[in-house]
């Protein structure tokens, strides 16, 4: 069972994939280039489609998806959590 | 079921001019907002027939009056469609959009509304429509080999499962078309920001990389002059965040999956501009998903791949608009609109290349006359893209 994918191994953010995850459940998750498996404990409730910090991140860092930038950290993400709107934001624009 | 490409066929309506359509449609098309209603009465009166209304076409000055004509005589001359009846208030501008169409060989006709009135007008212009509905009723499908199917996409409402699933799955297809080739297309300016630097890595020589740069400058530059905000309202939408999409740069890599992993960008077109050749092509164009998909048709493409994560519910008038999905709660609760479920990808039930296969098997299923889900639901949204204000 995938609860969660990862497009790199060395992406900072999983994608949840199913639905009703509750802080503190034990995720599986599928690294898709390297078609490798981790696992994880959620740290938050984390809707499908929203992502979980595979990695912990600081303010100012880079949050690396695809490997490449996507955005940039705005409050500390401890790994496990939910990382979205509300820590991560556009360096563009 | 893995399909031989080399020698796969569809059936479909060669037109005059050569090109091959998958749809055989007669549509009233007004050249302006004041015509509308006298083409809904055309299409109303005649069996078989289309009004395709839009609220544009008066004051229109400059490039963006050359789009919204390049936009209609392209939506006429588009091989899905095997005949027009033109409407306008007056009859120059009506004429230019019937002259376009007419370059094709198909047949148009088209009608003033001024000295004659809505009556007149439609009564006139509803016999030429009952002609061509009875003529193109007895046209005929023919086999054609997949180098003579123009696909385009784009996505929408887009979220997380997007970028994973069903964007690499067109991008699967895309790849699997192009050595046969296929003319496709991909666009949306705005949703390549973050990602620049892959698409302009991918071009075929640098004077195309050069033009694809120049068309991704404009658009940043429009948006840099008109934005009020980091665009975090509108681009990512509301529809995308609450999918678990957070930035543009996010939004833009899974977006740019839809051009998969070996085709190479042969060359870039202004809006509604048509191709002069098979490969892959880049369209500047509106994210907004009715916008490109309109520019698109008015291209000549003819069938579309329209992944969407949330549920985008879009179709266009003249253009089959195949959906597909990997979002199981959308699949779930907004199936009547999925015309392809690969959800099974996320689960590791399909690779990559079944979800490509199941794509283009849905494609030759609407190619050779298979109603899409949103030709079922009657969607037909013909929205055209404006540059500035009327004059």
């Amino acid at each position: 069972m995938i609860d969660f994918v990862v497009h790199d191994e060395g992406d900072s953010v999983g994608v949840v994939v199913v639905e009703g995850v509750k802080a503190g459940a034990e995720l599986t998750g599928w690294v898709m280039d390297q078609d490798s498996e981790i696992k994880f404990k959620a740290a938050s409730d984390i809707p499908i489609g929203h992502k979980l910090a595979i990695k912990a991140m600081k303010a100012g860092d880079t949050v690396i998806k695809y490997s490449t930038d996507i955005g940039k950290v705005v409050s500390d993400i401890g790994t496990g959590e939910h990382a979205h709107v509300h820590n991560i934001k556009t360096k563009r624009w | 079921m893995s399909q031989d490409l080399s020698t796969a066929t569809f059936l479909g309506y060669r037109r005059e001019n050569g090109r091959v359509g998958v749809r055989n449609h007669v549509i009233i098309l007004p050249v302006d907002d004041l015509s509308n209603s006298a083409c809904e009465a055309v299409a109303n009166n005649i069996t078989g027939t289309m009004a395709i209304p839009h609220p544009y076409g008066r004051l229109q000055f400059g490039e963006d009056l050359e789009l919204h004509f390049r936009t209609l005589i392209g939506t006429g001359s588009n091989p899905n469609v095997a005949a027009v009846v033109v409407i306008g208030i007056e009859n120059g501008w009506t004429q230019k959009i019937v002259e376009g169409i007419a370059a094709t060989g198909k047949p148009v006709t088209g009608f003033g509304i001024e000295q004659h009135g809505d009556h007149e007008t439609i009564m006139e212009a509803s016999k030429v429509a009952k002609e061509y509905s009875q003529w193109a009723s007895e046209l005929q499908r023919e086999e054609a080999p997949v180098s003579e199917l123009w696909v385009s996409t784009k996505c929408g409402e887009s979220d997380t499962t997007s970028g994973c699933g069903a964007n690499p799955t067109v991008g699967n297809a895309f790849d699997k078309l192009y050595p046969h080739g296929a003319t496709l297309l991909f666009g949306e300016t705005s949703e390549i920001t973050g990602g620049e630097h892959l698409v302009a890595a991918r071009c075929r020589t640098d004077a195309v990389r050069e033009r694809f740069m120049f068309m991704f400058d404009r658009y940043q530059d429009m948006i840099n002059r008109y934005k009020t905000s980091d665009l975090s309202d509108s681009q990512p939408t509301k529809g995308n965040i609450e999918g678990g999409l957070t930035t543009i740069e996010e939004k833009a890599l899974g977006n740019i999956q839809k051009i998969g992993k070996e085709c190479l960008v042969d060359g870039v077109l202004d809006k509604a501009e048509a191709p002069t050749g098979p490969g892959l092509w880049f369209m500047d164009s509106s994210s907004a998903a009715a916008e490109m998909c309109t520019l698109a048709a008015a291209a000549g493409y003819v069938v579309h791949f329209f992944p969407t994560g949330q549920g985008n519910i879009i179709g266009n008038p003249i253009m089959p608009i195949i959906k597909l999905c990997a979002n199981p709660r959308t699949v779930r609760t907004m199936g009547e609109h999925v015309d392809v479920d690969v959800s099974g990808l996320l689960r590791k039930e399909m690779t990559p290349s079944d979800a490509g296969d199941a794509l283009l098997d849905s494609m030759f299923r609407t190619a050779n006359g298979r109603l899409t889900a949103a030709e079922a639901l009657g969607h037909r949204e013909f929205v055209l893209t404006r540059l500035y204000e009327s004059a």
